[in-house]
């Protein structure tokens, strides 16, 4: 278990800036979800730690050790892929012992017999371990590649949108097996997602990345109630933050270019009227569309509402967000 | 993959069947010709119209792998009793067996030389396709083009330069000349073909095996290697085939120690007479190893020769 601390990361693949002068801390045994939309620079953050790329400039430590020069090997990291996991020409077995097999480990053959009998009970996947790893489902294949990154017990866990590839149901029950498993053991997770049910479930801290940009550091709640700029605001929260004209609900702060509405920041019943265009019962709860003024807002309701559409709802704004032109947040 | 919609009819398939079944007739007809020839006697081999039901004989591969004297009664008296089979075929000719063959020393050239080269051109071409598929090597295409473009021409339009820079290097007549030969002739297209097989096989599972405490050649032996293993064997059976069939410069730069059999059968025809039972022998005994080899690898080789056509 170890810290691993990012400074100043620069990566550039030709004309294209991938990582822009990253500075990052993750606490030891924290659980920190990378979020960002594809090309923020989420996988490539989790290459400079791992050792598979090497920043432009900039350093990685691990456990307050300079990785420099270091190879993956040295630096006691696992990672989880997000396809292609498993060795296609060897068995679970196999796979889950490649890595305790490795020169640097060399396990004896009784504790990997141990160590893979264990992680294989935690994942239920004991009666396949002598299955050919191409003969399992994607949910089986995604559970042993966790497997082989469980096996051992590396400073760092790194994974790689592991879930994404997997259905709803199989990925929400590994998402509270992963959650257990770091939880129980203290483990250092740095883990990118785009999800952000994901990010908010199992995250301790959460890194907002924004082509190439970390724009926001923090516990997802941080994140979710106190966002820096638009861009981070629209990460976190279904429906998505409601960014609209800042001076469409009365006056705003001077510098005050658009104003963010998350649903919890719509008062029903008070203030002006708005037209209901929709009503989507979701079971726990109703989302309204609603025209306001010429804008379109989304927000919810209780389950067991009358509501229609064609009918006028009161709206009024309570405690929301204010964002400059730039998107940065002013209020 | 796709498969058609409909399934054939009955009469479609009949047709398909019996279309499939007359084309490898006609192609393994000429095989079993000179297999049957072989074991023909030397009347018969030449017979017109030519005889397909005959007394078997191992006459053929008897000429094939000895030299024989004629003799005179008088010799053949001296001689005394026939001691062996073979000997026993040859006095029925009138001859003495005076000693084995050149066959067999010829035969096992073409097994040291063909198998040689096929096993250089694949280290070599894996490591080069390797480099090529995951490296960042400056030029890459042009070097591409230029590894083909060596293709790109019959081999035997530069005999003459290969000719005189083996004659200096003391390469003529050498296995060694005759492998690193057919090695540099098959490698262009090895390269290629495995530079396609090595690209099919995703990076993360190399960048997974680094990851997991390996050092980059560890995980280039047990994690690329064993995936490429289909693309090597095909490429491996085009290698072999080009250099166990190869004549045009085993004839110009082999002629005794490291001369390999096609150069030799022709030979055997002029011997004695046009004996066709014992080239017949020579040419199927010649088959045999490469046919082997590729019913070995014949699952490989099928999915060699339709690599490319089909795209993920």
């Amino acid at each position: 278990m170890a810290e691993v601390s990012l400074k100043g990361l620069t990566k550039s693949f030709g004309d294209e800036t991938a990582l822009d002068n990253i500075t990052m801390t993750v606490p030891d045994g924290s659980f920190v979800v990378l979020l960002g939309p594809t090309g923020a620079g989420k996988t490539t953050t989790l290459r400079m730690v791992s050792g598979l790329d090497t920043p432009d400039t900039g350093s990685v430590s691990i456990g307050g050790v300079d990785m420099a020069g270091q190879t993956p090997a040295q630096r006691d990291v696992t990672m989880v892929f997000q396809q292609y996991s498993l060795y296609p020409h060897l068995t679970v077995r196999q796979n889950l012992e490649f890595p305790l097999k490795s020169p640097i480990l060399k396990t004896p053959p009784d504790e990997i017999n141990r160590k893979v009998g264990e992680v294989a009970e935690v994942l239920q996947i004991s009666h396949k371990l002598d299955n050919k790893a191409t003969a399992l489902s994607g949910g089986e294949m995604q559970r042993v590649s966790i497997g082989r990154a469980l096996v051992r017990q590396p400073s760092v866990y790194l994974m790689d949108e592991p879930l994404s590839s997997l259905d709803a149901k199989l990925r929400s029950d590994l998402r509270v097996e992963l959650k257990s498993i770091q939880a129980n053991s203290g483990a250092t997770l740095l883990y990118v997602t785009h999800d952000q049910i994901e990010a908010m479930t199992m995250a301790t801290h959460v890194g907002v990345l924004d082509n190439g940009k970390l724009v926001q550091f923090g516990t997802p709640r941080e994140i979710y109630e106190n966002p820096v700029s638009v861009y981070a605001a629209s990460r976190l929260g279904q429906p998505r933050v409601n960014i609209l004209p800042a001076d469409l609900f009365g006056p705003a702060p001077s510098a005050a270019q658009t104003i963010g509405l998350r649903p919890e920041h719509i008062v029903q019943g008070e203030g002006q009227d708005s037209l209901v265009t929709r009503v989507e019962h979701l079971g726990d709860q109703t989302r309204l569309h609603l025209v306001f003024k010429d804008h379109e807002i989304t927000t919810v309701t209780h389950a067991h509402t009358e509501l229609n559409g064609g009918d006028i709802v009161k709206i009024r704004p309570n405690n929301p967000y204010y964002f400059d032109a730039t998107g940065a947040r002013v209020a | 993959m796709s498969f058609s919609v409909t399934e054939p009819n009955k009469s479609t398939k009949w047709f398909a069947g019996l279309l499939v079944v007359t084309y490898a007739v006609v192609t393994i007809i000429p095989l079993l010709w000179i297999i049957a020839t072989g074991f023909k006697s030397p009347a018969d081999s030449i017979s017109y119209p030519p005889v397909v039901v005959f007394e078997p004989t191992l006459e053929g591969y008897v000429n094939l792998f000895t030299d024989r004297t004629r003799a005179t009664d008088d010799m053949l008296e001296a001689a005394g009793p026939p001691q062996t089979w073979y000997d026993e075929i040859a006095r029925k000719r009138g001859t003495i067996i005076s000693g084995p063959s050149r066959y067999g020393e010829r035969f096992l050239n073409s097994v040291i030389i063909g198998f040689g080269s096929t096993f250089l051109c694949m280290v070599l071409g894996t490591a080069a396709a390797y480099a090529f598929s995951r490296f960042r090597v400056p030029l890459k295409d042009d070097l591409l083009f230029f590894i083909l473009s060596t293709r790109m021409m019959p081999p035997i339009a530069v005999a003459i330069p290969i000719f005189l820079m083996f004659r200096n290097l003391g390469l003529n007549d050498t296995h060694l000349g005759m492998i690193l030969l057919y090695t540099a002739v098959n490698l262009s297209l090895s390269v290629w073909l495995l530079k396609g097989f090595i690209d099919e096989i995703p990076i993360e599972y190399e960048e997974a095996a680094l990851i997991d405490g390996y050092t980059r050649f560890q995980a280039f032996y047990k994690v690329v290697l064993p995936q490429a293993a289909t693309g090597i064997a095909s490429t491996a059976i085009f290698c072999l085939i080009f250099a166990w069939n190869e004549y045009a410069f085993a004839v110009l730069l082999t002629s005794g120690t490291a001369q390999t059999a096609p150069p030799f059968i022709p030979n055997i025809i002029g011997v004695n007479g046009k004996d066709w039972p014992a080239v017949a022998a020579g040419a199927t005994i010649f088959l045999v190893p490469v046919m082997v080899f590729t019913v070995l690898l014949r699952k490989h080789l099928l999915r060699g020769i339709t690599f490319g056509a089909v795209r993920k």
